[in-house]
């Protein structure tokens, strides 16, 4: 945009306009030295490590039974927590983005806040309710309900840190898209349901699709709510990066870094879709800023 | 899109997530087939063999399959876990305080649990070693070196590991020998050996891999028994034992958990599982993964020959037991806290 | 309807003011009443009532408790190193993201969409996995930890590691909330600015700068927040020496882990408030910037 062509190409305009080579060189240089620092060495470690052993060792990791059930594990809650936050983002976004209402804004930062709560602390509050030392304990155990360490802890805790994304990407869509449609869908004689699924659902697909991405990144990956409540039962309730610390701290570093790389794999499946979606899709989905 | 396609997508989402709920609920209610040992931070490698010795046997004589499931972690931590409602059915911690901590706080274990099984309920004992660099460059000898201004010494952290508590009794019983008893001098003593500790860990395991993987400290006070798996997992050539003139004999006790084994109906395995540890057999496996055997007739004399010679004074005499050097030492407020005082 | 960037023109958020009789807005949309339902008991049961028996817990310690353990001094080792860190690196962000930002959106380049797209891989890859990679690039035997050691510089295990790991995890926020408004940016000013005679600094800091730094002040914060609360990546990395490089959530899972239930719920309630405090911040400045700036 800012390469539009001058009206006059006066060469102090120029000047002004652009980088000279130099600056040019530098700007590029920093920030291709700083991505490499710290985002491309880290990665390019995790498979250098996966594989340092050779492929046979590789293949052997990630294959043992406990590595393929903290995978499962891992594939579970994602699919427990992520459809729930899917349906409560939705409504979240409906009631927010078209609707005028007091305390609108209040409700907004505290759908917001598990993104800036540590996670730590996500795990620990449901430690303090339903440990067996919690304000909740003693009724959870005289009717023989486990949720910490077992798969309601780790789901609830997985719920929690990723509460804002799907939210978080559809309101600002559906703010920016307005109710004009389904209001005309309405006067026209269709039914609520009809409405939502016809006109509200197609317009935000992309972006809810988006949310539900990072969603899911973030479930499967999610190492320190879930580490405060897992228990850490090998084969049980260890979660693949829950799997990998316990690996690393076995000096195993080529199994540890083995299941990295598969999660460093799904990130970059998840970068990927992302980047897809981006392309092609960049009109039906706002604003990029605030994940 | 067709209105179709979102209702399928949406029907399949509330299908997935309904059956994942409901396969949650079925595989969080625990089959009888099943123990879970939590246990502490370098018995891994040991219950994975003990594990598949019992579980062969067990369905020998019973025809049982059963599955053992392990939880690794420092001592204290581990300890804290079932507290919350980690539901074990067995506890092989590192020392009797975590388990009488568990005893007094859940109540699930009764308060003698120690007089159960023969032998302080241990089935093994070990020792606390130094492990240093190949030939060793340091000079480290005996506990007193460890003070010295530029040595940097790896352990964990007290609180939550049950080594770290070890070697910091070891330490304190090697000074009240060497001063005579000299409070003040044996508090100097420890304070200037923690001012040498660049590097707290959780557990004893998180401090092996910042000694031997990520090449930080000069000396390491380590488990006998990890120390031995250093050398085996990252090679002889790489560290040296080194034996110090006096070490404690640390008892690492097992346990049933009554509470749990009673409300999951494992009582009979958790407790066989426990005495089985005691059988040449198992004691065999022990001696294997360096830990020394309460009965060495079983075990292979070459595994047996590797446990050096050394003066072992044990936690009851020196200390007179764990609760009191628990009070004493590792409580909030206790010498711990007060000699630990980083000078950054 | 609606096109592409009609979050930075929209002001439909925040437009007329309720009417004095009812706490809502009357509109023919049905619907409002059953998802407002779903998504209060949602967040009470996830969030909110979780949050509050933290508060509870905190609270139950007692006035002198809660202020020896605030003022004890490893607790305040703890959150300084957080929030020092935290900040350190946010403002490293900011002034690296800013960069990056320019780079991408102003510069043309071969592999720009791939260092486009890499930039959100902090969002994607799971914190445990970055930090066993940091710990074992940065550790003295590393790729890059092994550079630094003749000089005698020391990156993992110390606060400079901590520090590491934080602008990983960090790095998208500035980028990403900077890069739109450098795309929207009019290019018009920027033009007319050269035209009047203007320098190139002086076009930078009086027309370019001023137009981002809503968005630029907001990046910052979602670093910082981010940072601060961060737990996965830094612990491999940290060392976690008392005093030195114990960050502060860690801090809560060690008092957890010592039986100490109060002790970690008074720090998690500190951060959490500060946490709240950041999140408010987040949407002020953006209503701010809304209403001033139209963008952001």
């Amino acid at each position: 945009m800012s390469d539009s062509p001058l009206p006059a190409a006066i060469y102090r305009t120029d000047r002004a306009l652009r980088d000279g080579f130099w600056i040019r060189a530098l700007l590029l240089t920093l920030a291709l030295g700083f991505l490499l620092l710290f985002l491309f060495l880290p990665l390019i470690a995790v498979f250098v490590e996966a594989f340092a052993k050779g492929y046979g060792l590789f293949l052997e990791s990630i294959t043992e039974p406990d590595a393929l059930s903290a995978v499962r594990l891992t594939l579970l809650v994602a699919a427990i927590a992520v459809p729930f936050n899917l349906v409560v983002g939705v409504a979240a976004a409906w009631a927010i983005a078209k609707f005028e209402f007091r305390g609108k804004s209040l409700l907004i930062s505290f759908i917001d806040l598990p993104f800036s709560v540590s996670p730590v602390i996500s795990g620990l509050v449901y430690v303090l309710l339903f440990g067996a030392q919690g304000f909740l304990g003693p009724w959870l155990k005289a009717h023989d309900i486990e949720i910490i360490f077992a798969l309601p802890g780790l789901v609830l805790a997985t719920i929690f840190v990723t509460f804002p994304f799907v939210a978080r990407e559809l309101i600002p869509h559906m703010q920016a898209l307005g109710s004009s449609d389904e209001e005309a869908a309405l006067t026209l004689g269709a039914s609520p349901w009809r409405t939502f699924l016809t006109i509200t659902l197609p317009n935000v697909k992309w972006s809810l699709f988006y949310g539900v991405l990072l969603c899911n990144a973030r479930a499967m990956g999610e190492f320190g709510a879930v580490t405060v409540v897992s228990g850490r039962i090998r084969g049980l309730t260890t979660t693949m990066p829950l799997h990998v610390e316990i690996l690393y701290n076995e000096y195993n570093s080529v199994a540890a870094f083995a299941v990295a790389s598969l999660l460093a794999g799904l990130a970059l499946v998840t970068l990927a879709l992302k980047t897809y979606l981006e392309w092609h899709f960049a009109d039906a989905i706002s604003a990029k800023s605030r994940h | 899109m067709t209105r179709e396609r979102i209702r399928r997508i949406i029907q399949a989402a509330l299908i997935v997530g309904a059956f994942s709920i409901c396969f949650g609920i079925v595989s969080g209610a625990r089959a009888q087939g099943e123990l879970l040992n939590v246990s502490y931070d370098p018995t891994r490698e040991l219950y994975r063999a003990i594990n598949t010795a019992f579980t062969a046997e067990w369905q020998n004589k019973t025809g049982q399959k059963l599955t053992i499931r392990q939880s690794h972690g420092g001592s204290g931590a581990q300890a804290r876990t079932v507290i919350d409602g980690l539901n074990a059915d067995v506890l092989t911690l590192a020392l009797a305080g975590d388990i009488d901590a568990v005893a007094e706080r859940s109540k699930k274990i009764p308060l003698d649990w120690q007089k159960r099984l023969p032998q302080n309920s241990s089935p093994y004992t070990s020792t606390i070693v130094f492990l240093t660099r190949k030939g060793n460059p340091k000079a480290v000898k005996d506990w007193g070196d460890l003070a010295k201004p530029g040595i940097s010494v790896i352990t964990p952290n007290p609180k939550t590991s049950g080594g770290a508590r070890w070697n910091y009794l070891a330490a304190w019983a090697w000074a009240e020998k060497a001063y005579g008893k000299d409070e003040a001098k044996v508090r100097e003593y420890i304070a200037a050996v923690l001012k040498n500790v660049p590097v707290l860990d959780t557990g004893a395991r998180g401090s092996t891999t910042t000694f031997a993987q990520r090449g930080q400290g000069d000396v390491f006070l380590s488990w006998e028994n990890e120390a031995f798996l250093v050398l085996q997992e990252f090679g002889a050539d790489k560290f040296d034992i080194v034996v110090p003139s006096l070490s404690i004999l640390a008892e690492p006790p097992v346990t049933i958990v009554d509470g749990n084994v009673d409300a999951k109906g494992t009582r009979a395995a958790a407790q066989a599982y426990l005495e089985f540890l005691y059988t040449p057999a198992a004691q065999a496996i022990i001696a294997k993964n360096f830990y020394r055997p309460r009965n060495t007739e079983a075990a292979a004399p070459e595994d047996l020959a590797r446990f050096p010679k050394l003066e072992l004074i044990t936690i009851d005499t020196v200390f007179g037991g764990w609760t009191k050097a628990q009070k004493e030492h590792f409580a909030d407020g206790g010498t711990f806290d007060q000699l630990y005082k980083p000078a950054r | 309807m609606a096109g592409p960037s009609i979050s930075f023109t929209s002001r439909r958020g925040d437009c007329v003011a309720v009417t004095a009789s009812s706490w809502r807005q009357p509109s023919i949309l049905p619907g409002f009443g059953l998802s407002l339902a779903i998504t209060i008991s949602a967040l009470s049961l996830i969030v909110l009532i979780p949050l509050a028996a933290l508060f509870l817990k905190a609270a139950s310690a007692g006035p002198a408790d809660i202020w020896a353990i605030i003022t004890s001094a490893r607790t305040q080792a703890a959150l300084r190193l957080s929030f020092g860190a935290a900040l350190f690196s946010a403002i490293l962000n900011a002034i690296f993201g800013l960069i990056i930002a320019w780079v991408l959106v102003r510069y043309r380049f071969p592999g720009r969409r791939l260092l486009d797209a890499a930039v959100d891989l902090p969002f994607a890859l799971p914190t445990a996995v970055a930090g066993i990679a940091l710990a074992s690039i940065y550790a003295p035997n590393g790729w890059i930890g092994a550079l630094l050691a003749p000089y005698n510089i020391k990156v993992a295990y110390t606060p400079l590691g901590v520090m590491v790991a934080l602008v990983f995890i960090g790095l998208p926020f500035v980028v990403r909330t900077v890069q739109p408004v450098l795309e929207e940016a009019d290019a018009d000013i920027e033009e007319a600015a050269a035209l009047l005679g203007a320098s190139r600094l002086r076009t930078i800091f009086r027309v370019i700068l001023p137009g981002i730094v809503p968005a630029l002040l907001t990046g910052f914060v979602l670093a910082f927040a981010r940072a601060v609360g961060e737990y996965g990546s830094v612990i491999f990395i940290a060392g976690n020496v008392p005093m030195f490089s114990e960050i502060a959530p860690l801090l809560i899972v060690i008092r957890l882990e010592q039986f100490d239930y109060a002790g970690a719920s008074v720090v998690a309630t500190i951060m959490l408030i500060v946490s709240f405090a950041l999140i408010l911040a987040i949407n002020g400045i953006q209503s701010w910037s809304r209403g001033r700036l139209g963008h952001v």
